[in-house]
């Protein structure tokens, strides 16, 4: 699994050479999962809630705000009113999910090809979207420069701690069962990967902080439902191309509870999320 | 999935470009679409939400709406 790490630090992208992630993929996620989405959102809703009180702390106003990978209007609904932000375009790659963002205006946008103004926007918010783009440097420049000079990047990632249960269930459920593992959950960057890419595509004083939210279900099967339910399946490239046999699910179901499972018999699932602040330079 | 209905926010349609071009858009009221001259793309409008894919674009070059997608 170690090769399939997301590690954009790691030189300069080509537009085809390092796919990791299917992005059809993750839009038909989310085009699945829009209309049960309410039903799966707490991490939206909690990463939500925690990256909109950070405008609490900064004085600035920002009238007009990007809310990007908008699922189904989170961020809108936690901003309410906060950071001075008089109108918020929300937007997704998903139609569905886009649809389900009630008030304000709309788009249906790709975080690889943004289709914003230069230096149009106060302030680019973004929770759980970030960590499904391929080019990740190619993003953070298209947002860098669809800001206005003195603009903000707020956003929420998944970052590498993610799911490392799961990720440690399969791995040796896999390894006895069918010859070698392939990666079943997506992989994620950390916090230096995050901190110096910033950086490198031209934003001043970039500040990536990390926090774990653990959750806790009945066994690793419902984990995994509410993974696909929340639109955070695993979509990477180098995923198995067919479905993962049942004796499988079972044996990493299994493991998980052996390895993990609290006195209760419940099974932690771990969130590490990236909270990252960060400012488009003054105008020269 | 009305018709008609929504129309896109005079504001978003100030600040959107084309996503392959970066280059200006031209709004078309009546079929609901926004034009890339340079990408030769026309961008749907759905429910007074532009869908800015290029994959979801109709191709300028084809007579017909397919989804033809131009790579520029």
């Amino acid at each position: 699994m170690a090769g399939e790490r997301a590690d954009p630090a790691a030189g300069a992208p080509g537009p085809e050479s390092r796919l990791v992630f299917d992005r059809a993929l993750v839009r038909r996620h989310r085009e699945r999962a829009a209309a049960g989405f309410a039903a799966h959102d707490f991490l939206k809703r909690e990463v939500a809630e925690r990256l909109c009180e950070r405008l609490d702390d900064i004085k600035r106003r920002f009238p007009l705000a990007l809310d990007l990978a908008c699922h189904d209007g989170a961020v809108g609904r936690a901003v309410a009113g906060r950071g001075g932000i008089r109108q918020l375009i929300q937007c997704d790659l998903s139609e569905a999910m886009g649809a389900r963002a009630r008030g304000g205006p709309r788009a249906v946008a790709d975080e690889e090809w943004l289709p914003f103004k230069a230096a149009s926007l106060d302030l680019v918010l973004s929770v759980l979207g970030l960590h499904w783009v391929n080019d990740l440097p190619g993003a953070l420049v298209q947002i860098r420069r669809a800001l206005k000079p003195d603009g903000l990047l707020l956003a929420a990632m998944l970052g590498g701690e993610t799911l490392c249960e799961l990720r440690q269930a399969f791995l040796s459920a896999e390894a006895a069962r069918e010859g070698g593992a392939s990666p079943r959950v997506s992989p994620f960057a950390d916090v230096r990967d995050v901190g110096a890419l910033l950086l490198r595509t031209g934003y001043d004083q970039p500040v990536v902080d990390s926090e774990r939210i653990t959750a806790r279900y009945p066994d690793a099967l419902a984990l995994m439902r509410d993974l696909r339910g929340m639109a955070e399946a695993n979509a990477s490239v180098a995923r198995r191309p067919c479905f993962t046999r049942r004796e499988t699910l079972l044996a990493a179901a299994a493991a998980y509870r052996d390895r993990f499972a609290d006195a209760s018999g419940r099974v932690p699932a771990t969130f590490e999320v990236l909270y990252i602040t960060a400012w488009c330079p003054p105008a020269a | 999935m009305g018709e008609g209905g929504a129309t896109v926010d005079p504001k978003l349609l100030e600040i959107l470009v084309c996503p392959v071009t970066k280059g200006p858009l031209r709004y078309d009221a009546k079929a609901q679409e926004l034009i890339s001259e340079q990408a030769k793309l026309a961008y749907p409008i759905r429910d007074g939400i532009p869908i800015m894919l290029a994959e979801e674009a109709r191709s300028l070059d084809e007579p017909d709406e397919g989804s033809g997608q131009q790579s520029s």
